[in-house]
């Protein structure tokens, strides 16, 4: 594991494909049926980085969800390896906008969360001081949620997310309410992490800067509800350049798709 | 410092030494002193007994304080906290003073219904064995009623927080009972139990149950959705959740319900004591104020008035063990 670790020669773990087919989906309010996702069909191969943007409310958490298991589609079907998804499972982890730390548990106690209620605390305990070493929280394992800082929280929660060892990581805005410079330092951790284990991620953002700095391939959602409008390949080798030609041309386009200028 | 004092000599010696001193100590000694005179320096209007014991005592505890004003700057934390309640030394002095002269010493306050301090001793003297027994029995009535009901309290409220089902049928029942002070069930429960006894029993337990239950329920049922989002995505069963984050999540509420719970079972514990029991302290107050012995009574709710703290106490301490992570989060 260390000596993976160092050189990251062959990837972890092998990523899981996954694929939605023709997935619809609502929620019931008390006002009437209230449509989130229609007819979306989208494959995502093993071990690639895939980001979601779109519209705040057009329903990429609602599509996370599904994805997790957390929630069942109203129609269609939800693949991962090409099993229907059903329930929520430890292979798939998602990690929220909000860190949503356990309060009265410490660092190390949360990233122990996953080895806890799966019953392999005991054999895989040692997992979960390198998962905090990890994301360079070693410092503050005994310290409380309460206590440290919003970038810090939210590596406790990716902490607590990679110690399951996840064939596919979905991501829902986690860098969202980071001050811009923890946002870059995180945004470089994400992606060498990423590199290192080999996982799928699936990422939803509202940044088109980060999306296209750490995809390999950017969906973009309409409005709700949310269809794809299109997508675009960012076929750049790591690490990109912000300032980039290629990035700035696809950062362009894809603001016109979603239908925002430029020029304010 | 304290080195100092000791291996230094002469005049550095004593200055550093007057450094040192703890003035309330001295004036706390001052004013138990002066209890003391007053004690024996005037006859009791009529005599109480253990006169000289209790002047003694004051003698006594006003060489400690003396001691204690040259020494306490050694005892570390207990010595800080003596010396935080200085004040209080002292208006314990000048108040046990006044009690004596108000009581034995003029008569002033009416004879049977005010004992002078003496005579508060007589009965932990005399009649302590009979007093211990009924500590003790108030105790285990307390523990077997307020253990059982905080138990099933707890169960009952984690069940009606957590199932829609439960909740459906118990939440209705629970709103129209738990208002209803637990003493009005005091004449049902002594006819419909076999024994006063477990009527007793029963009573402290609805007490200190109710409010367990209605603070454990609506601490379960306002745990953040998302941390159950969480640990489901992260493997979690229905056990887990139920065990490690629907509990701990409603731990601080369920300690709101613990309080409540513990204020309202003393106060039935009494009623129920003074109704139906043999022995108990609410049984001891009410069986010595049938007889006029009201040093008896008196004697009677200083062990009821430590005692009571001292549980609260206890529960606090619990609190500060299980909820310690809240620091820093909620004023303490
Ligand atoms: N549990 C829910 N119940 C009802 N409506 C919901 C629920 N979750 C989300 N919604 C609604 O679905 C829409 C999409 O939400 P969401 O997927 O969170 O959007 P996004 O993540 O793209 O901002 C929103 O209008 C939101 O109000
Ligand atoms: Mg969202």
């Amino acid at each position: 594991m260390v000596a993976v670790l160092a050189s990251a020669p062959e990837p972890v773990t092998t990523g899981l494909a996954i694929e939605l087919r023709n997935v619809s989906h609502a929620y019931d309010l008390p006002s009437g049926r209230l449509a989130v996702l229609e007819n979306i069909d989208l494959v995502i191969e093993p071990g690639t980085c895939v980001a979601l943007l779109g519209p705040s409310g057009s329903g990429k958490s609602t599509l996370l969800r599904l994805v997790a298991g957390l929630e069942q589609p109203e129609t269609g079907s939800v693949l991962a390896d090409g099993v229907p998804v059903e329930k929520p499972d430890p292979s798939r982890v998602l990690v929220f906008q909000d860190p949503t730390l356990f309060p009265w548990r410490t660092v190390r106690r949360n990233v122990a969360l996953g080895l806890e209620a799966q019953g392999r605390l005991k054999t895989e305990g040692h997992r979960i001081d390198e998962a905090i070493a990890r994301v360079r929280l070693t410092e503050f394992a005994d310290a409380f949620p309460h206590q440290l800082s919003g970038g810090m929280a939210q590596r406790a929660a990716l902490a607590r997310a990679l110690v399951n060892d996840p064939r596919l990581l979905l991501l829902d805005e986690p860098l969202g309410k980071l001050d811009q410079l923890t946002r870059l330092t995180m945004q470089g951790e994400l992606l060498s992490l990423w590199q290192q284990s080999g996982f799928t991620a699936l990422l939803v953002t509202h940044d088109v800067e980060e999306a296209l700095l750490l995809a390999d391939r950017v969906i973009i959602f309409s409005d709700r509800p949310a269809r794809i409008l299109g997508e675009r390949r960012v076929e750049l080798p790591h690490p990109r350049h912000r300032g980039g030609a290629e990035l700035i041309a696809l950062r362009r386009e894809i603001l016109q798709l979603l239908g925002v200028s430029e020029a304010i | 410092m304290a080195d100092t004092t000791q291996t230094a000599g002469g005049a550095l010696a004593s200055s550093a030494l007057f450094g040192d001193i703890w003035r309330n100590g001295l004036l706390a000694a001052a004013s138990w002193l002066l209890a003391a005179a007053v004690t024996v320096g005037f006859t009791d209007v009529v005599p109480w007994g253990q006169t000289k014991l209790f002047a003694l005592l004051l003698v006594i505890g006003a060489g400690a304080f003396l001691e204690l004003a040259f020494t306490v700057h050694r005892l570390g934390a207990i010595g800080r906290k003596l010396v935080h309640y200085g004040p209080w030394w002292i208006a314990l002095g000048l108040w046990l003073a006044a009690w004596e002269v108000s009581t034995a010493k003029l008569g002033w306050l009416p004879k049977p219904f005010f004992s002078p301090p003496q005579g508060l001793l007589h009965v932990y003297l005399t009649d302590w064995d009979r007093l211990l027994v009924c500590v003790l029995y108030s105790l285990r009535l307390w523990g077997l009623g307020f253990f059982s009901g905080i138990a099933i309290g707890f169960i009952v409220g984690v069940a009606l927080g957590w199932s829609k089902r439960f909740s459906y049928w118990g939440m209705p029942l629970l709103k129209l009972i738990g208002p209803v002070p637990a003493s009005a069930w005091i004449p049902s429960a002594f006819f419909i139990f076999p024994t006063t006894f477990g009527a007793s029993i029963f009573l402290v337990a609805l007490a200190s149950g109710i409010p367990v239950i209605i603070l454990t329920a609506s601490g379960v049922a306002s745990v953040n959705r998302s941390l159950y989002d969480v640990a489901r995505t992260l493997g979690a069963d229905r056990r887990f959740l139920v065990l490690k984050v629907a509990i701990p999540a409603a731990l601080p509420n369920v300690f709101v319900g613990l309080f409540m719970g513990l204020y309202s079972s003393f106060a039935v514990l009494v009623i129920a004591e003074m109704l139906g029991a043999k022995y108990g302290l609410g049984w001891y107050l009410q069986f010595q104020t049938a007889y006029s012995a009201y040093a008896n009574v008196y004697a009677a709710l200083i062990l009821m008035a430590l005692l009571c703290s001292g549980l609260v106490k206890l529960l606090f301490v619990g609190r500060d063990r299980l909820l310690g992570w809240q620091k820093g989060i909620v004023q303490w």
